[in-house]
């Protein structure tokens, strides 16, 4: 970004102004692709309204109406809302012609996690982010499908109870189905199965993630581990907090691999990785639509150096 | 449904712990048609986490749960056939295919400060016009007023009962009555007592709960159920028989069930050794028994050290990978390259 705003940026919007809003702003307010302008919530009293205007964006309580009336239309609008308004939500951005990264379970669009799949959906118009424990759990289990093909991936996600908003809570059901369908498509898996756990304990435990991958017989186990390690380190460069807890650990044809994930504290606390690893990848998501957005612009577009 | 004492028996369920899971047809087939002629109002058949539950994390299942409780529903005449899910593992998909296959009541399991997990599994069971009761598990980590107020989120969902499970057997008789009769004080609908029988107070605990109005009481034929074992329904039939409060359980018959069909299967007695003692003693999961023995020998460490560790990190029922990773952790610090 430099000083006299000539680096071009892409435009974007953040529609739901609650605790994964407010994180998501923190973050795209220091990133050099995306400008975010706007943030639109529905209750004028909300306090992430409130932040977001004090960090100096435009904010509607108008919900999606308000972020269509906004002029210029962002090219990208994160939807960190429910997957019940998404999925109203969704057609509106793809007749205004604007991209939609969802964070809620809605799974209008292709699911994407971005180490594993980004490349492959650039230029879609809905890019929806699985689930917390799938943005965690997919990377290993790809990581370990590429040197050796997994037949069946098992993940278990324990989050701090005081983590899990409502949303979760009440649709428990989502969490497991959207993640094993994602360690399928995504991670390789033949088969995939998830499981979630609360953890009531105070102070509140940090999220961890344990994947079991039964792999074709005879691979590698250095070769699995080597391949674990450098998804790991690709992971940590979006997620700082994302570690091994243990080495894999082999039993015959199947690895488990233990892992914490340590929020970045940016608006949410530490321990709740588990969101944190969910606004990290939309900023992630973004910044690639935006770094494709720009390099498809026009001559002189790119020549006055305007955002986008 | 009448506010008289019921029977539940766990068996076929918080049994499959015991073997990992390795329950078959002839097997449930056998213990399921004994307990139902011996006067059990309910048996629950399911994987020992509940449906859903075959997975590497907790076990995988020998034989499908879904042909259990069809074996279930084919030998069963008068119990209602009962099955066990846990929101987070299980799904509403799981429960509909267990109904069409016959099961009449669903418990329906969260960890004691989790109720409103369950609302919409409760919710299902209720539009699927099953019986269904909240089970509240690790009962021992709540207080009785937080406790009451979590059994009274299920209730409103719908549930017919709501369960002090005291999953770890970790609640003293005191504790248990406290519970009980928080539950009993805010509630219009029935309550039920879950116990383990790792601190030897299983049937005294169930007694307890029964006066303090406990109408739904969970049991397992030989006590053969996780940990130390469930309260032991022949003995808890024999105690009820003895004081008047026999809710029609034919005490020989489940003597006879206890003593033949059960030992073959069990492979071994429900017994109180030092680690299932462990885990009443520190407040641990009771099914986290079985792979905390599993761990110390894969690791080389003490499946005591291994429970109390686990404990201190108060681990709620489902975390199992914890053991793994507690077991890996103790045997590093013991290596002397890693010291």
């Amino acid at each position: 970004m430099s000083i006299n705003g000539r680096t071009p940026r892409v435009r974007c919007a953040i529609l739901g102004s609650g605790n994964i809003g407010t994180d998501l702003m923190a973050k795209l307010l220091r990133s050099e692709l995306l400008e975010v302008r706007l943030m639109a919530g529905i209750e004028v009293a909300s306090e992430g309204l409130a932040r977001a205007r004090a960090a100096g964006l435009v904010t509607s309580s108008d919900g999606i109406d308000g972020l269509l009336a906004h002029s210029p239309l962002p090219k990208i609008a994160f939807d960190a809302t429910s997957a019940q308004a998404h999925r109203k939500h969704a057609p509106r951005l793809r007749e205004a012609g604007i991209i939609a990264i969802d964070l809620t379970p809605a799974a209008v669009g292709d699911y994407v996690v971005p180490v594993v799949n980004i490349q492959e959906r650039l230029g879609a118009a809905n890019l929806n982010l699985v689930s917390c424990g799938g943005q965690a759990t997919i990377p290993i289990v790809a990581a370990v499908n590429r040197v050796a093909p997994v037949d069946y991936a098992e993940i278990v996600a324990t989050i701090a109870s005081a983590s899990a908003g409502p949303g979760t809570r009440q649709n428990i059901d989502e969490f497991t189905q959207t993640t094993a369908r994602g360690l399928e498509r995504l991670g390789g898996a033949r088969r995939g199965k998830a499981i979630i756990i609360l953890n009531p304990a105070d102070p509140p435990i940090i999220m961890r993630d344990t994947v079991y991958a039964r792999f074709e017989s005879g691979a590698s186990h250095e070769e699995i581990t080597a391949s674990i390690r450098r998804m790991v380190r690709e992971m940590q460069q979006y997620v700082p907090g994302y570690r091994l807890r243990a080495e894999p650990l082999f039993d015959g044809d199947q690895v488990t691999v233990l892992l914490e994930v340590e929020g970045a504290g940016d608006f949410l606390p530490r321990y709740s990785g588990n969101l944190d690893i969910m606004t990290a990848a939309a900023v992630r998501v973004g910044e690639e639509v935006a770094r494709d957005l720009l390099s498809s612009r026009t001559p002189e577009d790119a020549a006055a150096g305007e955002s986008l | 449904m009448s506010t008289q004492l019921k029977i539940c028996d766990v068996s076929l369920r918080d049994g499959s712990h015991v073997i990992g899971h390795q329950f078959t047809v002839e097997q449930v087939a056998s213990i399921a048609a004994g307990l139902d002629s011996a006067g059990v109002h309910m048996v629950e058949i399911s994987h020992g986490d509940g449906l859903g539950g075959s997975s590497l994390q907790y076990g995988l299942s020998r034989t499908d749960e879904l042909e259990l409780i069809r074996t279930g529903r084919a030998v069963l005449s008068h119990a209602k056939l009962t099955v066990l899910l846990l929101p987070g593992i299980g799904t509403r998909d799981d429960l509909r295919a267990a109904r069409d296959r016959g099961a009449q009541v669903v418990r329906v399991a969260t960890h004691c400060t989790e109720a409103d997990i369950a609302q919409q599994h409760i919710g299902l069971a209720r539009e699927l016009g099953m019986e269904v009761a909240g089970f509240l598990m690790m009962a021992h980590m709540s207080e009785p007023r937080k406790l009451a107020a979590q059994a009274a989120l299920m209730e409103s969902y719908g549930a017919h009962a709501v369960y002090v499970t005291d999953s770890a057997g970790a609640l003293t008789i005191d504790a248990t009555r406290e519970r009980v009769r928080a539950l009993r004080d805010s509630l219009q609908c029935e309550v039920g007592f879950h116990g383990h029988n790792n601190l030897s107070l299983a049937v005294a605990n169930s007694l307890a709960a029964i006066e303090e109005g406990a109408t739904w009481i969970d049991a397992a034929v030989r006590g053969f159920g996780a940990g130390a074992g469930n309260t032991a329904t022949e003995v808890l039939a024999a105690v009820l028989d003895r004081i008047g409060l026999n809710p029609g359980l034919d005490v020989f018959k489940l003597m006879d069930v206890a003593e033949e069909l059960v030992p073959p299967v069990a492979q071994k007695p429900a017994l109180i050794d030092r680690a299932a003692l462990t885990l009443g003693y520190c407040g641990v999961y009771s099914s986290f028994l079985r792979h905390a023995e599993r761990a110390a020998e894969r690791f080389g460490v003490d499946a005591r050290e291994i429970l109390v560790e686990v404990g201190r990190r108060k681990a709620v029922g489902g975390q199992e990978d914890m053991i793994i990773e507690v077991a890996f952790e103790l045997s590093q610090r013991r290596s002397p390259s890693h010291s």
